[in-house]
């Protein structure tokens, strides 16, 4: 076996950056993925229906301080999204827009994902295709909606976390 | 209390479970600047740091040095550690919130997830991480056996358990020797006669979610040649053009090393590991109710809407020669009586750490947690820095507000009364660094890093209680 893996340190990669790395690495889970980022918002989808009006939607947007709306049928499935963009742009040409249905502005080829999906993939695909939200489906049933600023956050966290395991490496060790 | 959280009348907290987040918590607590907070650190077991001692494998003891940064949390005059004390048993949450205003559950995600295949009860097939607790010496794991007189092993799962059992069961007893392992795991280890391990990835190289660090490890085992199939390591169509559109240099990386295990060839060393991709067990076969194979099914790639490579089962299957099953895919929380949990994904029902009343999905005042128990087995043991510092932000929110339980008798010194009425066998910090230095000193004259006590009972002889 290789010197230098003695007692004190059971590291087995040649230099000491790499023994850090590994250090902070070994110690990785599971991949992160949608579950754990909705495991943290809580339960509540703020939803609404495709036959209220945009009037009721902006109401709810404002309420909860939130981007977009899930649109979901009688058996809460969804069926579209409607974000505060989609009304602003309609508003810029549409002064009674407030009057309007929400069926009539949502976006109805909605990308979803599930509780499954990589963390990793699900950014990839929010910047590439310009999404900002994403509802989250499981069984049929709407779970939780995931925004670009949880995305965000989570990968965030994910760094500041190596950094913090990195830094906590950096004391001796003990005798 | 308007004068809550000064000297006179101090913000008294209460953490059930002294692993990571539970010290990370605590940090973040004694060092906040506006309220002047007590923190009280409970534990079942008498010795804190929780998977740091029990769950990081004993030939990776440079991860286990974290300890010194909670052990400088430990030294604030603030800090208490109540180890040897079972919140559910020798206390209920009703009596904690007697004593503290806020309490926190770090409680970590204490079960695994099965299968859910035929067989995953037969003799032979373990959990995982019922292993890796007894090799590292877990007072409730001492006494489980395992057939290590199998000559081949399957581990389901390519997460950092997965590769450390993996990696346990292909050391030798040389090279065991020199760590902190459990005394009796060293002695089974050493009549190990398991020779082949197949670890199971269901997703292909670029997929799997082990670290580049760490599977370069598994290439350089002193006595075991890792084996690759070149036609499982090569990448499909999808896995490319993910890598030709993202060109993450980890992933890039990863494969590389997958495929150049593949190239290599055997060099006669005693014992192999086989990395395998695209497969999933879909039966562990029987024989007299012990393990006598392994039935795989053969996965595809194919992408979700959101963009995910996900694994889809083909019409080809294969059978594997094992009698030993590891199953590591996944870790659940463990829900308390009167905490309000989530069945599906094995947490507490929370908002960034406050805990929610299942049926108003409103907070619960005086409830939180951090850690796995919040979010899900996911992340290095640094995510539960900034993870414990999202939830004690809400505690101390909530405490400015007033949101807190209204205990009877917030005072250290009650709160020390109840428990060491109700648990006089508490084990405090001091008692623990005394236990720690023996161990140590035991270690050293082995030249290894120190000799666990593993019974309770020893445990608490060691600490003076």
């Amino acid at each position: 076996m290789r010197t230098g893996s003695g007692a004190r340190s059971s590291c087995w990669p040649k230099n000491g950056q790499d023994c850090m790395m590994l250090a902070a690495a070994a110690q990785e889970e599971r991949l992160m993925n949608i579950e754990h980022v909705l495991a943290r918002k809580g339960a509540t989808v703020i939803t609404i229906r495709p036959d209220q009006s945009i009037r009721e939607a902006l109401g709810a947007l404002a309420l909860h301080n939130i981007g977009a709306l899930v649109v979901v049928d009688e058996a809460t499935r969804p069926v579209g999204i409607l974000s505060e963009r989609d009304i602003v742009r309609e508003a810029v040409t549409d002064e009674r827009v407030f009057d309007r249905g929400v069926s009539a502005l949502m976006t109805q080829d909605v990308i979803v994902a599930t509780p499954a999906d990589d963390l990793k993939a699900v950014a990839h695909t929010m910047t590439e295709k310009r999404i900002r939200h994403l509802p989250v489906v499981e069984g049929g049933r709407l779970v939780g909606i995931v925004s670009i600023g949880d995305v965000v956050k989570a990968q965030r966290d994910a760094y500041e976390g190596e950094v913090a395991t990195l830094e906590m490496r950096i004391p001796p060790e003990r005798p | 209390m308007p004068d809550l959280g000064t000297e006179a009348h101090p913000l008294r907290v209460a953490i059930v479970g002294a692993g990571p987040s539970g010290f990370y918590a605590a940090e973040h607590l004694l060092n906040h600047k506006g309220m002047v907070v007590e923190v009280d650190l409970f534990d079942k077991l008498p010795t804190p740091y929780g998977l740091v001692r029990y769950g990081v494998a004993p030939d990776h003891q440079k991860i286990k040095s974290v300890t010194v940064a909670y052990d400088k949390t430990a030294g604030n005059p603030r800090f208490r550690f109540f180890g040897n004390v079972e919140i559910g048993k020798d206390l209920s949450v009703e009596d904690l919130s007697a004593f503290y205003h806020l309490v926190l559950f770090t409680t970590g995600a204490q079960t695994d997830r099965r299968l859910g295949i035929p067989g995953e009860d037969l003799e032979g097939s373990y959990a995982a991480t019922e292993f890796v607790a007894w090799y590292n010496g877990h007072p409730d794991y001492t006494q489980h056996t395992f057939d290590l007189q199998q000559t081949a092993a399957a581990v389901v799962g390519v997460g950092n358990v997965a590769v450390d059992v993996t990696r346990i069961l292909l050391r030798t007893p040389e090279e065991l020797a020199k760590t902190d392992i459990a005394d009796y795991a060293l002695e089974a280890l050493r009549e190990s006669k398991v020779t082949e391990v197949h670890l199971l990835g269901r997703r292909g190289p670029a997929q799997a979610a082990f670290t580049n660090p760490e599977i370069r490890e598994l290439g350089e085992l002193p006595a075991a040649d890792v084996v690759v199939r070149p036609e499982e390591a090569a990448l499909d169509e999808l896995s490319k053009a993910e890598l030709d559109r993202t060109h993450d240099r980890t992933d890039l990386r990863k494969v590389e090393i997958i495929q150049e295990f593949a190239a290599r060839p055997l060099t006669g060393k005693p014992r192999r590991l086989h990395l395998r991709f695209l497969v999933s067990p879909v039966e562990i076969l029987g024989k007299d109710g012990h393990v006598a194979g392994m039935r795989l099914v053969h996965n595809v790639l194919q992408a979700t809407p959101a963009g995910t490579l996900s694994a889809k089962p083909t019409d080809r299957f294969e059978e594997l020669d094992v009698g030993l099953v590891f199953r590591s895919v996944g870790y659940r929380g463990v829900a308390l009586p009167g905490v309000p949990f989530r069945e599906d994904w094995g947490v507490f029902l929370n908002e960034k750490g406050r805990l929610l009343d299942p049926a108003t999905k409103e907070p619960l005042p005086g409830l939180y947690a951090a850690g796995w128990i919040k979010r899900g087995p996911t992340g290095v043991i640094g995510t539960n820095k900034p993870d414990a510092g999202e939830t004690v932000q809400q505690m101390m929110a909530d405490a400015a507000e007033g949101k807190t339980f209204t205990p009877k008798e917030p005072t250290a010194a009650a709160a020390e009364t109840l428990v060491r009425e109700r648990q006089p066998q508490v084990v405090t910090y001091q008692d623990w660094k005394r236990l720690d230095a023996l161990e140590v000193q035991r270690g050293r004259a082995a030249g290894r890093p120190r000799i666990k006590f593993v019974r309770v009972e020893e445990m608490l002889a060691a600490a003076g209680r």
